[in-house]
Formats: structure tokens, C-alpha cells, sequence
């Protein structure tokens, strides 16, 4: 990144926090004029229970692809391909067009279709009929996105996936509660996977998405457990005296690296989870901590304070020569690898603010991505498009989400409560 | 560094003055959350998704959600425990930024408590370790932890034994203040000496 860019670059990030902050919606900015313009016509609908293409239009913002038009600008709203003059929208500058419906087919269920048009050579790109029942229209309209979304750009979508979170009840100055959550990729449909009045912590999916680690203080000492999402039912993996902390499932989902200090300072350790053996990967008298692993599973990144302030260090998986990443900002911590593993995220701190920023593996070289004083947690969508994080305003805590290149940048709207420690499902 | 100190003198004279108040909120909650050791998964509960059914559903409401982790024992110790002109009556100590190093104004407070654990061999303690927000939260808990080990090293130094000595951290999970600024991060960067019940 030239020094030209870099600066005009910053200067965005400014005109970016500033406005994302000023409102709870999607802050379309200035360099997203490269995006792809798309109208998403309102649905016709015969009263159902969620707005199908406001999600839609919704989840195709908040993507940084796409820059979506207004309906007010519509010429008009047309809800099939035969209804639609393409000339009106050539002229209005539109690429694509999304047109649908949504019928009631009686008996709670609906019958959802949609049809994804190009303006320019006046056809159909991909045309999808689905049924639906009331309770997974949001589910729908998601996976409506994410078939929009591959076949504009030829990636995944990320639309339908879920997070995870934690989330505190402050009341009179105390934490009355905490809670692990998992709800959609917007936000929407919270459901509580834990709930504790002492601290949890760090939560980590296993790659299928079925199982969760994390930190429970719940017996006031730190534990690791390991949760089945359908059932609620979990185990305890780690309870050593001093930290369990930091669980990172393996790609293959056989083993957490974690951190203990059961032997003095804290170190990298690898749990296999069906024999329960335990193999150390660090022995620093530093400390090691926040281990995540690259996607092929042959290495590991973690952050060491061994050179007098935290920086990102990395060592095989099977142990060996640990090597230091990160040389630029004097605060450099919890790593992780996007799903194609020649990035690496990580909280970059310089002075007092801390801050998301991704370093290109093979260059080294590091970009700041947001502009906040306090932002941490960063989780990659499974797609590796956007980068989920945590973010602090005052005494509120919320989550934001940042495209890669910085340009997009959208915070999520939750009802109650602080909110941090972001994890993408796989 | 100077300014720094002296910020901390404040902040730390304003929650001499709060203290009080503190105190008879931990009161109320002494017993809290010591009921449910046996069940194995105490103060937790767990829910399935999709309304499968968690283990321990129930759970969550009887454990009384009062977020104070620590009943006051100490104060039930003794006069000496409650007297503001004895360093026992103090029972957080407070560090730099980035640092676990004891400052000069903690060694008698925590001498005191020193003597009084020898003295007093079946006495327990926990030391809470914490950190301010600034950084990463699982690196916090390791440095919240360098803190505790720093105040038990010098326990031990005086004869307290590794028995009557347990260690948590808590990083920056459990905040003394809430608040993004100097004043409250002052507050957070702590370790408490929480005196367990015989």
C-alpha cells in the first residue's frame, strides 16, 4: 500500500467511525462506488411475517459488494421478470435486479420465489421457488442472499451462518450475568447456549458447528468445558490449577489447543479431546496465550510477551521452533488465520487505542482496518469476506463487522446488555 | 509516572469513601452461589438450541443472580478487619499499567495480611488478579494472573504457606469500575485479597 493510499485510507477510517457510530444502520461510504449496483424490488407479499427483501437488501449492504439502491429511486416495484422494463433500470445505472414474491400457502407455510435478473442483458441469472414455514422466513431470506452472493461475485455466502457471543447484564454498577449466545449472522434470533453470574469466556466452534468450547468461572476457578449446541449437554476438558483459558479447535476437530499455567507461566498446550493427553508446544517463562490454529492444522499462532510486549509468534502444531510474526506496533494479540490461510487477523494496540488489523502472510505487511479505541475479537467470516469484532463506545460494548478492505463497515443492533468476543460458525 | 501515582491516590481514596456502601452489598449476598456444589455444574446453567432441553435448565434461578463473586468474610474476622487506620482493612492492591510489579505503598498492607495468615494457619485467602479493559482478554487473564503471583510470592516471602493460598484471574472479566477512562482503569488494574470462609 503506497503512503498515498495508506493516508487516504486512514482518512476514511475516520469519516467511517464517525458515522458508524452516529447511527444503528448500514453506513454506506464513500469507496464502495466500486460495488456492484443492485436494485432489490420490494417482495410481493401476502402478509408475511418478515420483510424477505429487506433482509435481503440488507445482508447484500452489509457485504461491501454490492451497492444497493434506495425504493424510493425504484421506477417502479415489479415482483417477476415479466413485469420488469429493463430499460428503466439501464438507465437508473443498475447491473442486477431481484424481483419475488412471497405467497401464503395456508397452514403456516409460505411459498417463497425470487428471481436474480440481469439489466443489461435483460435475462434471468438463477430463479429459485422454496417453500417455507413461518418460523424460517428470516433462515430463507438468508439463504436467498447467500445464492445471490455466489453467483455475483463466485464466492460462498455468508448470510445464513450464525456467531456466537457473550453478552453481561450490568445493573447498579454490577455484572448481574453472563451469557454465551449463538444467534444469525444479523443478530437476529438470540438463543442463550450458557448462562452463568461469574465470567465466560472465549468461545471456539468446533469446524462442523455442532459443539462449542469455552471458559466457564462458574466453580471460581477458570474451566474449559466443551457444549453439544442441540442437546446443552457439555463436559469440563480442562480445570488445572491456574488459567485454563483460550480454547481453539483444530480444523479436523479432534483437538483444543489452550492455554495453561499449571506449570508457572502461562503456555501453549495441544488437548487431544478423545484420550484426554496433553502435549506442550511453549515453554517460555513469558506469557503464551490465545493459541489459534492455521487452516491445514499444521501450525499455530499465538501471542508471547517473551520479547517485553505482546507480539504474535508461530510454531507447528506438532511442536518445535517457535518463530515471531509481528514486528510493527508495540501491541500485537490474538490471532487467527482467515479460512484461506494467507491472512492473519489479529488487535493491534499503538498508544491507547486498540485496533483490527490484518497482516498478508507471505509480505508481513499489516493494514489497520478500523478506527476505534478498543476494538478486539476479531473472527473472519467462514467466507473470509468480513471480519466480525468486538467494539466498545462509553460503557457499551456492541459488535461491528468490516469488510477486508476496510471500506465497509456495519454494526450490529443488539437489544440489552454488553456485548463482546464475536465467533463466526464455520 | 509522578501524575500517574498521584490519579491513583485519588482513586483510591474515592473507594476508601465508597466502601461502605460496597460492603453492605456483599452482605446481602454472602451466601450466594455456596449451595450448589453438589450438582457438579454449580451457578450454570446450560439450554439446548432448538428447544432441546439443557442440563441444568433450572438452575440459572435458584442460584440468585447477585454478580458479587466474593462474600465479605473479612469483615466478619475482626475489628481489625474493619478499622480504616489498619492496613488490614485494605484488602486490594493496585498496579501500574502493564505491571505486576508491587508498588511501595502495597508492601505494608500486604505484610499485614502476611502476619496475620501466619498467625492464623487455617485461614485461607484468594487472590484475585485483574486487569484493565485495554487489549486482549485472554492475554489480560495472564496478566491478571503475573499480578496475583506477585502478591503470593510475597506472602510467601513471609512465611504464609502455598496452603493457605489460592489464585484466580479474572483479566478483565470483572471490572471494579466501569468506564474507558484512566480513572477506571486505575480502579480495574487489582489484585483483591478475598478471605475464604473456615
Amino acid at each position: 500500500m503506497s503512503f498515498l493510499k495508506k493516508a487516504l485510507f486512514l482518512g476514511l477510517m475516520v469519516i467511517l467511525t464517525r458515522t458508524s457510530h452516529a447511527e444503528l444502520t448500514i453506513e454506506v461510504t464513500e469507496g464502495v462506488s466500486s460495488a456492484l449496483p443492485v436494485a432489490v424490488s420490494p417482495f410481493a407479499s401476502q402478509s408475511a411475517p418478515v420483510n424477505i427483501s429487506a433482509v435481503v437488501n440488507a445482508d447484500l449492504a452489509r457485504s461491501g459488494y454490492f451497492k444497493m439502491m434506495a425504493e424510493q429511486a425504484m421506477p417502479g416495484h415489479p415482483s417477476s421478470a415479466a413485469e420488469v422494463n429493463f430499460k428503466d433500470w439501464q438507465t437508473l445505472g443498475q447491473n442486477y435486479l431481484v424481483v419475488g414474491q412471497v405467497n401464503n400457502a395456508g397452514g403456516g407455510q409460505y411459498a417463497v420465489q425470487f428471481q436474480l435478473l440481469d439489466v443489461f442483458k435483460g435475462g434471468q441469472l438463477l430463479g429459485y421457488r422454496m417453500n417455507s414455514s413461518s418460523a424460517d422466513l428470516r433462515r430463507t431470506a438468508h439463504h436467498i442472499s447467500d445464492l445471490i452472493f455466489e453467483k455475483l461475485t463466485g464466492k460462498k455466502g455468508a448470510f445464513s451462518g450464525r456467531i456466537a457471543y457473550i453478552t453481561t447484564n450490568n445493573q447498579g454498577g454490577k455484572q448481574q450475568s453472563h451469557q454465551l449466545q449463538v444467534a444469525d449472522a444479523d443478530g437476529f434470533n438470540p438463543q442463550t447456549v450458557a448462562a452463568s453470574k461469574e465470567p465466560l469466556m472465549s468461545p471456539s466452534w468446533s469446524p462442523d458447528g455442532k459443539k462449542m468450547a469455552y471458559v466457564s468461572f462458574e466453580r471460581k476457578t477458570a474451566a474449559i468445558y466443551v457444549q453439544t449446541l442441540a442437546t446443552g449437554q457439555r463436559s469440563r476438558v480442562a480445570e488445572f490449577p491456574g488459567i485454563n483459558g483460550a480454547p481453539s479447535w483444530s480444523p479436523d476437530g479432534t483437538r483444543l489447543a489452550l492455554t495453561l499455567s499449571k506449570d508457572g507461566s502461562p503456555d501453549i498446550f495441544v488437548l487431544n479431546l478423545a484420550n484426554s493427553s496433553l502435549t506442550r508446544l511453549t515453554k517460555s517463562f513469558a506469557i503464551d496465550t490465545e493459541p489459534s490454529w492455521s487452516p491445514d492444522g499444521n501450525n499455530i499462532v499465538y501471542t508471547s510477551d517473551r520479547g517485553g510486549k505482546p507480539q504474535i509468534y508461530m510454531v507447528s502444531s506438532q511442536g518445535g521452533q517457535e518463530k515471531r510474526l509481528t514486528f510493527s506496533g508495540d501491541y500485537n494479540a490474538r490471532a487467527s488465520f482467515s479460512p484461506d490461510g494467507k491472512s492473519i487477523v489479529m488487535v493491534h494496540g499503538n498508544g491507547n487505542d486498540y485496533r483490527i488489523a490484518i497482516m498478508d502472510v507471505s509480505s508481513r505487511a499489516i493494514n489497520v482496518l478500523t478506527g476505534g479505541r478498543s476494538d478486539e475479537s476479531p473472527s473472519f467470516a467462514p467466507n473470509g469476506t468480513m471480519i466480525l469484532y468486538a467494539s466498545k463506545k462509553g460503557r457499551t460494548g456492541f459488535l461491528s463487522a468490516v469488510s477486508l478492505d476496510g471500506k465497509m463497515q456495519q454494526r450490529l443492533v443488539f437489544n440489552s446488555g454488553e456485548v463482546r468476543e464475536p465467533a463466526w460458525a464455520p | 509516572m509522578k501524575l500517574n501515582k498521584t490519579l491513583l491516590a485519588l482513586a483510591i481514596s474515592t473507594l476508601m469513601l465508597s466502601a461502605c456502601s460496597d460492603t453492605d452489598e456483599k452482605d446481602a449476598s454472602l451466601t450466594d452461589g455456596s449451595q450448589n456444589e453438589i450438582s457438579g455444574i454449580n451457578d450454570a446453567s446450560t439450554s439446548g438450541l432448538n428447544k432441546g432441553n439443557g442440563i441444568n435448565g433450572s438452575e440459572l434461578n435458584g442460584s440468585g443472580m447477585n454478580g458479587v463473586s466474593n462474600g465479605d468474610y473479612a469483615s466478619t474476622l475482626g475489628p481489625e478487619f474493619n478499622d480504616p487506620n489498619n492496613p488490614l482493612s485494605k484488602r486490594t492492591v493496585y498496579f501500574m499499567l502493564d505491571s505486576s510489579e508491587v508498588m511501595p505503598d502495597f508492601v505494608p498492607v500486604i505484610a499485614a495480611h502476611a502476619q496475620y495468615l501466619v498467625a492464623n494457619p487455617s485461614q485461607r485467602i484468594t487472590l484475585e488478579g485483574n486487569a484493565d479493559e485495554r487489549g486482549s482478554r485472554e492475554y489480560n487473564i495472564a496478566l491478571g494472573e503475573q499480578r496475583a503471583k506477585s502478591v503470593a510470592s510475597m506472602m510467601k516471602a513471609q512465611g504464609v504457606s502455598d496452603m493457605q493460598l489460592d489464585i484466580v484471574s479474572y483479566g478483565e472479566e470483572k471490572p471494579a469500575a466501569f468506564g474507558s477512562d484512566e480513572a477506571a482503569w486505575e480502579r480495574n488494574r487489582r489484585v483483591e485479597i478475598v478471605y475464604q470462609a473456615r
